[in-house]
């Protein structure tokens, strides 16, 4: 489902003395369909950027990463933002959202995009807010005013609202309490046996070891020159 | 899936001084374009390029009609032009002074459009009229009401519903949000990001402020000195900035 071969990535910046940070060099792995891939790596070490890479958001300097056999390397924005709409979603750890609108449209926004009805949308948005224990109160109001956990929460609900064939998670369980966590785990335990491919980045051995079948230590692809 | 709108090699001199140059880019349908550069990068020059408001000195742009006929906007005759830019083209401008009539009440004003392109019973175009105040959040009983008696913010939310009230099928915008107080703001990018979605528009936004085209945009393009310095993704443009210029924009904006 997600192939990442070859793949290398260096920061220039170019207002602090032009400074080259080198990243990755040769990076190899895969994830296939039904199986959860965690990331590790000491703080630096590049995890979020990888998982930046594979969802387009930061981009590569040589390799391939393949999603669905959709070529992410040198892609046009409109296959990336097709690809996003319909194969990849991101849990990223924070909430970026248009102020004023409604915890449950910014929910159901992904089932929208993709031409779902808007009554199956808010429904299916609603489930997810509740399996998530966020208080139905809560609902009609705008996020941005939420807790830490409670923005995490539907950060991880938009992520799950759709059902994305490959799924990057950044932390999700970072800031939840226990119950929460085992709501969450439970989502991508029942991901994982619908096929789904899933990368996950999770600094909790005991949370990782739970749900992850392999782990990629991503300080192996650091360039020899930085390390 | 062809592109709605198709900018090639665009160039507008100001004697020697560079308006905009060598500009190409593609729009397609449902899709929000940014354009975002500091004060005197050329920006507007290329808005008002594309909206036939300045005639370029160099440069083609293709235009998809509603009938699906792709046409050279530069070289259609008058009529022609000003027909297309009451139909299937509308212009929000930064200052709604300029894109409205101040002396016409607001029910007029969106009226007057609707009248501009064929339509005669009045009912109708009061019905439709209350119907768009609505929908930008005026109430039916300001309808009589001249635009001078609104706030900044009404008065662009008016500007926005008298565009937009004959379906247009691409929207140029100025600094859509420049102005307004931030509460406003808010309410500005919920509406337009809604009628995106359900109306099917297209537009190309021109702003300074990066937070707005993270929100609206789908894609951005970064302007300096006239030239399109950068372009892509919106999240990957603002997250993993190539260009140095970019990167200073980037790295310039106060965290609040």
């Amino acid at each position: 489902m997600i192939d990442v071969k070859h793949l290398a990535k260096h920061f220039v910046l170019y207002h602090q003395g032009a400074t080259v940070i080198p990243v990755f060099q040769e990076a190899n792995f895969s994830v296939a369909k039904g199986e959860c891939v965690a990331l590790t790596g000491a703080s630096g070490a590049g995890k979020s950027t990888l998982m930046r890479m594979i969802y387009g958001n930061y981009l590569c300097k040589a390799g391939s990463i393949k999603v669905n056999h959709v070529e992410m390397v040198g892609a046009h924005p409109h296959d990336v933002m097709q690809l996003r709409r319909t194969t990849i979603g991101y849990v990223s750890q924070f909430l970026r959202v248009v102020p004023r609108v409604s915890t449950v449209d910014v929910v159901a926004e992904p089932l929208l995009a993709v031409g779902e009805k808007p009554i199956h949308a808010q429904e299916k948005s609603q489930e997810l807010l509740s399996l998530l224990n966020i208080p139905k109160r809560l609902w009609s109001l705008s996020p941005t005013t939420f807790s830490g956990g409670e923005q995490q929460r539907v950060n991880i609900a938009r992520g799950f609202v759709y059902d994305y064939p490959a799924l990057l998670l950044d932390e999700p369980t970072a800031s939840l309490d226990s119950q929460n966590r085992d709501v969450v785990l439970g989502l991508i335990e029942r991901a994982k046996s619908n096929g789904k491919a899933i990368i996950g980045i999770f600094h909790d051995p005991s949370v990782r070891d739970q749900v992850c079948d392999r782990v990629v230590d991503v300080s192996q692809f650091m360039p020899e020159a930085a390390a | 899936m062809t592109p709605l709108l198709s900018v090639y090699n665009l160039t507008k001199m100001y004697g020697h001084r560079v308006g905009c140059q060598d500009i190409n880019l593609d729009l397609y349908p449902s899709e929000v374009l940014g354009i975002v550069g500091e004060s005197g990068s050329g920006k507007s020059t290329l808005l008002n390029c594309l909206a036939g408001q300045l005639t370029p000195d160099r440069g083609r742009i293709q235009f998809k009609t509603r009938s699906g006929d792709v046409k050279d906007t530069l070289t259609l005759s008058e009529p022609e032009q000003l027909m297309l830019s009451r139909t299937d083209w509308a212009f929000v401008h930064q200052n709604p002074r300029d894109g409205l009539r101040m002396s016409v009440s607001a029910g007029g004003n969106v009226g007057e459009r609707l009248m501009a392109v064929g339509s005669r019973h009045y009912g109708h175009i009061r019905t439709t009229a209350i119907d768009w105040l609505d929908r930008v959040e005026i109430t039916a009983d300001r309808i009589d009401d001249r635009p001078t008696s609104f706030s900044g913010g009404m008065q662009q939310r008016l500007q926005i519903a008298r565009n937009l009230v004959t379906g247009p099928r691409l929207v140029f915008m100025d600094e859509p949000t420049g102005g307004l107080d931030v509460s406003v703001q808010a309410r500005l990018l919920d509406l337009l990001r809604n009628l995106v979605r359900d109306m099917g528009l297209s537009a190309i936004i021109v702003t300074h402020d990066l937070a707005v085209v993270r929100l609206l945009a789908d894609r951005l393009m970064v302007m300096k000195e006239g030239q399109a310095v950068e372009s892509g993704l919106t999240d990957q443009v603002l997250d993993d900035p190539q260009h140095a210029y970019t990167q200073l924009l980037v790295s310039s904006v106060l965290q609040a």
